[in-house]
């Protein structure tokens, strides 16, 4: 017990005919950002540095959503959010609709410690950003080959369905897997077309104090302007003096669901451990909805759990252990 | 049990001693509003449509800090928020950052019925609002003489005014109002339930007195301003950024569940554990129990229940 523990994830609901090779990008990818948090908890940085460092990392990287390599909207525009959250004092920082900043989690940190409010977005995130002298690009940097392919695939299932647990008409056109994978949606989109939505982490440092950090382009083809939980306090993103939790899946089912705040609040209010609060969240606190958290407590632990077919993760604590994984 | 029904018009420093050309208005207003719910609860009509229709009355009151009369950010514009929940299926809508939109509340009612999504924000919102045909008017509809004082008022104290905040006093030890005298409006806000058990709340606002632009606050975020299961509904008011940290909406509905409090103990409980001067919440239970708690010097609210009580209030009243 005691320690520094961190998670990162790259989204839950993963296509189980994503190739190979992309698997092992993938999860090279999650064991550089853990070797990143590692060294930087090793160097006795804030556990709020390091989340922000990793995910950083994570939206820098194409591969998955956030950042470059963000979903696309109706548009073909890329709109991004983010939320960082610091335990001790539970001060937030949150911010939505950017279409031009290099890092959200960094410019959601800025809202947390330079601004008066808690969370800023679209335009008004922008000029902010510009004030903040944060890296800047075009929205084209963000979009990648891959993700416009998708759309376009999006578009032509119309598939997000107003009632997501039907599956859509016209979806065996546009799924490459065997019959059963037909069916396999999320958020009313096929697996094949679902960009796993967001990457996060979650630390908890030597001095038991734990961040959460969450950063996502979205939903693919989603309507512009649409907020998803990432960004939400109290939805995708947490921390308190007990816990650090980030979500991942059905946006609006870890919304309806306060799903990361609600692991701190079993943990608080009806004594359950980390593992015991994560497993509860994720079988009661969904209803139909399809998500995955990780989690770190105050006294080193990590977990992990998730409903969907699969999740982008990747732990590490202090006394050796290590983990990457994809599937079940 | 039975229906029950409590509304908000802000939580915040209301002045005790606020004139009575700015006080009667408003409380004329909440007797008004709370009349209208307590007709619909008894006319069966189901809390959601009960809540939204409050609210949307609420908002057309240039009294209030929502819709009509919504205070400004810090470019002289209003930035329009709000947000409703079902407490049944935990369905919920959202929306942030409107300019024309008439009734925000009803634009949150038709995310959560016509689209597949929970908050829309800024210029989609505003797309979406179009695109459903719901009334929307140029800007300048919104703004107040009084909300422009205040704008001023707090760019010259420069400094980011609560929801209820005193006029900024030169001499801070006096109580008495400045010139302008007011700037006691906030953030407006219904809970209901029906004699089933059906609860629902609705939430919406224009902010903080000269917030940046695209600021949002507490109450678009579930949980945070706004929530309903199927043990209670609560809208919360006060300070957004200290609400959304304190995830005081979701605090209440889950010290009932997860502690087994009574609404009534859940809900002081969330208001005191959090900064004084800060929050301020109505809320209601499945069986018809109303609670109004709030730890600023006042909070405009009314409620009523199906056994005949009713209150209309700002300051605490003499048993709190």
């Amino acid at each position: 017990m005691g320690g520094w523990a961190i998670a990162v994830h790259g989204g839950a609901g993963v296509d189980p005919n994503l190739p190979q090779e992309r698997q092992e990008e993938a999860k090279k990818l999650l064991a550089r950002c853990l070797d990143l948090g590692i060294s930087a908890l090793r160097s006795n940085l804030p556990a709020i540095d390091v989340v922000e460092l990793v995910v950083r990392e994570l939206e820098t990287d194409p591969l998955f959503n956030s950042g470059r390599g963000s979903a696309l909207t109706e548009n073909g525009t890329v709109e991004m959010e983010a939320s960082i959250m610091d335990g001790p004092k539970r001060r937030c920082g949150a911010v939505s609709g950017l279409t031009t900043v290099k890092n959200p989690i960094s410019l959601a940190r800025l809202v947390m410690e330079k601004s008066p409010h808690s969370y800023l977005a679209f335009s008004g995130a922008e000029e902010f950003a510009r004030h903040q002298g944060v890296e800047t690009v075009d929205n084209g940097y963000f979009i990648t080959e891959e993700n416009l392919g998708m759309l376009k695939l999006a578009r032509e299932a119309n598939s997000i369905l107003f009632d997501y647990r039907i599956p859509a008409v016209g979806l065996e056109s546009c799924s490459v897997g065997p019959p059963d994978d037909n069916l396999l949606a999320m958020n009313g989109l096929p697996i094949s077309l679902y960009a796993p939505e967001t990457v996060g982490c979650v630390v908890v440092d030597s001095q038991g104090r734990c961040a959460a950090a969450t950063s996502t382009g979205g939903l693919m083809n989603k309507m512009a302007g649409r907020i998803g939980d990432s960004p939400l306090i109290g939805a995708g993103t947490y921390a308190c003096d007990l816990c650090g939790v980030s979500c991942t899946g059905e946006g609006e089912a870890i919304i309806r669901g306060t799903l990361a705040r609600d692991v701190a609040a079993v943990m608080e209010y009806k004594g359950l451990s980390l593992q015991e609060a994560v497993d509860f969240v994720v079988n009661e606190r969904l209803d139909e909805g399809r998500a995955g958290l990780i989690a770190v407590s105050r006294n080193g632990e990590v977990a992990c759990r998730f409903n969907t077919n699969a999740m982008f993760r990747g732990f590490a604590t202090e006394d050796g252990f290590t983990e990457v994984g994809i599937w079940d | 049990m039975g229906w029950a029904i409590a509304l908000h018009g802000g939580a915040g420093d209301i002045s005790l001693s606020l004139p009575a050309e700015r006080r009667l208005p408003r409380e004329a207003a909440l007797h008004h509003c709370l009349q209208i719910g307590v007709a619909a609860l008894k006319a069966q009509k189901h809390p959601l449509d009960v809540v939204e229709l409050v609210v949307r009355e609420l908002e057309n009151h240039p009294n209030f800090n929502a819709g009509k009369g919504s205070v400004l950010t810090s470019r002289g514009t209003v930035e329009m928020e709000a947000c409703i929940m079902d407490g049944n299926s935990k369905k919920c809508g959202a929306v942030s950052g409107l300019t024309t939109v008439v009734n925000a509340i009803s634009l949150a009612r038709l995310v959560m019925d016509n689209t597949p999504h929970i908050y829309l924000g800024f210029d989609g919102a505003e797309a979406f609002a179009r695109e459903q045909g719901v009334e929307t008017v140029d800007s300048s509809h919104f703004i107040t003489p009084e909300n422009i004082e205040r704008l001023k008022q707090a760019k010259e104290a420069d400094r980011v005014q609560m929801d209820y905040t005193q006029p900024i006093q030169k001499d801070e030890k006096s109580e008495s109002p400045t010139g302008n005298g007011d700037s006691q409006i906030g953030t407006v806000g219904c809970v209901a339930v029906d004699k089933n058990g059906n609860l629902a709340t609705a939430t919406s606002t224009g902010g903080f007195v000269n917030k940046m632009v695209g600021r949002i606050g507490d109450t678009p975020i579930i949980g945070a301003g706004t929530y309903a299961n199927n043990l209670c509904a609560v809208s919360a008011t006060g300070k957004g950024e200290t609400i959304i940290r304190g995830t005081v909406a979701r605090d209440v509905a889950a010290l009932m569940e997860y502690k087994g409090l009574s609404l009534k103990e859940a809900a002081a409980h969330v208001v005191e554990c959090n900064p004084r001067g800060d929050v301020g919440l109505v809320a209601v239970s499945a069986r018809g129990e109303v609670t109004m708690p709030f730890n600023t010097t006042g909070m405009f609210r009314a409620c009523a229940t199906e056994d005949g009580y009713s209150e209309v209030g700002i300051w605490p009243s003499v048993q709190d």
